[in-house]
């Protein structure tokens, strides 16, 4: 029930969205609906921990007296499901997406107040935003392999217009990039999802069920072992174009930086890791069929480039939000190599790794888009003194970044330490390619914010004052959360990320 | 006698999909190669409808149904409004000469049989040796989107990479579950809107449909 209710508000926002998106009121509207929707799915996590994993239409959920409801409730019978994998990320995709409307709110307003967006454009870019949020809630909660992979171009269909909001060229540029790359990468995707579905035809046999994905789980070890490889080289390369990993990585820059920060938040901090544990659940499957750790080493190995690639790539940035940008994909290639290593302990580095990277990079993101709004510029060089004009602001950044490079005691080192030694120990050779790019990613990152936040104030820019105050309140809970997990993690969370770790390990 | 002779027709309907997408690669005006996507999804349709016919899966029609509405009436339909309005008549551009592009999509078909060939040993649908085929034209469209320099040309070869993929599964495994075929042509169906609000977009700003003028943003 719990399902259908994050589900039902959040479309019910897109389309209340969509009628009275460009009202004044829309923001807190924004924000209000997402709000609901966070707390629909702590009501779903609370169920989940009483009650354990669940798949929609069980015995235990009682059929519903009503005709219409009954019939309904027939028809997406076994179509949804909640187990430990994807408890967190829906919990955790919730909370993002109620963060950053609250950052939106003041966000957007001053972008509307230098004209970059009119109205209609945030009538738009409200009832897309509600729309987006249902996409990716639907991919993580979805049991239809076939489902997931629509929602995931759903994903991309509902940002693609937010991108390209602001009409620049840029920005259109960005767009169409992110449009182009993205749908060719999922139309392979879709091939892996029919490669997939022929060979869990052969054992369920014809039919809906066989794109169950508890179902193919039951049956994994009869799958045929050459389809599914086939199968998964396919979903890798569709859906790791989404993960952003190197060498599909092209449009995740460009969509960053000319997209509204907002937009850039959930792109790096949500939808990244929704594409990543689709190409997850891929991976268990093909697991189970093969035998043996064939999709392991391939995710090692696009992985271990992303997180090469991408720390190099970074010195060379001048622009702040394209920066942080590269910094995601390197994240995304240290996830993305934690579980192709598998095992109870990297499953559950890349887990936790999932969740803190996304509460820190949309945290930097709303302050980087406060400051970029602060000094009218994206241009790292022309940002300065943060720290005196905005002591938030600026603090909020150097911590953030701090927190993104892996110190400790932020929960990126804990996930980042156990990454590292889990390499040390069965993958030597792996060890000093992350050393060395975690290394470099420090120097290019710290280098960058340091004269950003602390460096001298230029005199004309010293008089430019924002139109309503940030808010930074979630910047500061995001980070906490961060710090927290990084001191003490919940045992009930404990408990999730090792069942799920010995699900996917 | 009934069924091998519907494969063949199967067959035939295949062969013709593939030529459709050479046709394509060679093709240098927009409003024949709307006219060729069109062509391509009735050949699909009628594929599809002779696999729903010889094998009693019902479901079957209703996806024949979609992409004779989507892809055969709906789309180039759209496309062609659109080319309208935006007063698109000129030549496509090629980055690689069309020789050399033909050239390389015979190699890919020859890469795409041999990848498809123990997949289709293993499959028993009637049309199992038009996997290869299917997945032939999946990476010609992909070499068209690559080799063409305008935006128009591109969206084409995205829609004929839908068709090959649609193709792939009801040779393979007489088509997907019903929800997910639905899904997936409303993903098609509003990709194309949302395409064809973008050329507009990409219109006013630059002036021209010209991929050219969009590689701003690159590395320095």
């Amino acid at each position: 029930m719990e399902i259908v209710l994050v589900l039902g508000l959040l479309l019910a926002g897109a389309l209340l969205l969509a009628l009275a998106g460009h009202r004044s009121w829309a923001p807190e509207l924004n924000a209000t609906m997402s709000f609901a929707t966070f707390f629909a799915t702590t009501l779903l996590t609370a169920r989940v921990i009483a009650v354990g994993p669940m798949v929609w239409g069980d015995p235990s959920v009682p059929t519903p007296s009503n005709m219409v409801l009954a019939a309904l409730a027939g028809m997406l019978k076994e179509q949804f499901f909640v187990d430990p994998f994807n408890v967190f990320l829906v919990a955790l995709t919730a909370f993002v997406g109620f963060t950053t409307a609250l950052f939106s709110r003041p966000y957007m307003r001053i972008e509307q107040h230098h004209g970059r967006v009119n109205a209609t454009r945030l009538r738009l870019y409200h009832s897309m935003y509600q729309l987006f949020s249902f996409m990716m809630l639907l991919c993580l909660l979805s049991n239809n392999v076939g489902i997931l992979w629509v929602a995931m171009e759903g994903a991309t269909l509902t940002t693609v217009l937010l991108v390209s909001l602001y009409r620049t060229p840029a920005s259109l540029e960005a767009a169409w990039k992110y449009f182009i790359l993205c749908s060719v990468g999922i139309a392979q995707a879709l091939f892996g999802t029919i490669l997939l579905y022929f060979a869990a035809e052969k054992v369920l046999g014809p039919g809906g069920t066989s794109l169950l994905w508890t179902h193919l789980h039951e049956v994994r070890g009869q799958l045929e072992p050459t389809v599914l490889s086939l199968a998964f080289v396919f979903l890798l390369v569709g859906f790791g174009t989404k993960v952003g990993l190197v060498p599909l990585h092209n449009w995740l820059p460009d969509a960053h930086a000319e997209g509204p920060t907002p937009i850039s938040a959930v792109l790096s901090g949500l939808l990244l890791n929704v594409a990543l544990y689709a190409v997850v659940r891929s991976k268990v499957l093909v697991d189970g069929a093969l035998g043996h750790n064939f999709s392991g080493g391939l995710m090692m190995g696009f992985g271990l480039l992303s997180v090469v690639v991408a720390a190099f790539f970074l010195s060379r940035q001048r622009d702040i939000k394209r920066m942080f940008a590269y910094s995601s994909v390197e994240h995304m290639g240290i996830m993305t190599f934690a579980f192709g290593m598998g095992g109870p302990v990297a499953a559950f580095a890349g887990l936790l790794h999932m969740t803190v990277h996304s509460l820190t990079k949309s945290a930097i993101f709303f302050t980087v888009g406060h400051a970029s709004q602060k000094t009218g510029t994206q241009n790292m060089a022309d940002i300065r003194g943060l720290v005196e004009q905005s002591p938030a602001i600026g603090w909020g950044l150097v911590i953030g970044s701090l927190a993104i490079l892996g110190m400790p005691p932020f929960g990126v080192f804990t996930s980042e330490f156990m990454v590292l030694t889990t390499a040390m120990h069965e993958h030597p050779w792996a060890t000093p390619f992350l050393l060395v790019a975690l290394g470099v990613a420090f120097a290019a990152i710290f280098g960058k914010v340091q004269p950003m936040v602390f460096g001298e104030t230029p005199l004309a820019d010293a008089a430019r004052r924002l139109p309503r105050g940030p808010t930074l309140v979630p910047v500061f809970v995001h980070l906490g959360i961060v710090l927290m997990l990084g001191l003490y993690i919940p045992p009930y969370l404990v408990a999730w990320y090792r069942q799920a770790a010995a699900l996917i390990g | 006698m009934a069924i091998p002779l519907l494969s063949q027709v199967v067959n035939v309907l295949a062969a013709f999909l593939l030529l459709l997408a050479f046709a394509m690669l060679s093709q240098r005006r927009v409003l024949t190669l709307i006219k060729l996507l069109a062509w391509q999804g009735a050949a699909l349709a009628a594929s599809t409808a002779i696999v729903a016919w010889s094998t009693g899966q019902s479901h079957l029609y209703v996806s024949v149904g979609l992409t004779v509405l989507l892809k055969v009436l709906l789309i180039p339909w759209l496309l062609h409004q659109l080319i309208d309005r935006l007063f698109i008549r000129w030549d496509v551009e090629t980055l690689i000469n069309i020789p050399t592009t033909m050239l390389i999509g015979i190699g890919l078909v020859i890469f795409a049989f041999a990848l498809a060939t123990p997949i289709s040993q293993m499959a028993t649908t009637l049309t199992r040796s038009t996997l290869g085929i299917a997945l032939a034209s999946v990476l010609l469209s992909f070499l068209m989107m690559i080799v063409r320099r305008k935006a128009v040309p591109q969206v084409i070869g995205f829609l004929a990479m839908e068709n090959g993929l649609f193709f792939a599964a009801t040779s393979a495994t007489y088509g997907m579950p019903l929800v997910v075929e639905l899904g997936v042509a409303l993903d098609v169906l509003v990709g194309t809107f949302i395409f064809g609000i973008f050329f507009f977009h990409i219109r006013e700003q630059f002036d021209s449909l010209d991929i050219r003028h969009m590689e701003k943003l690159k590395e320095d």
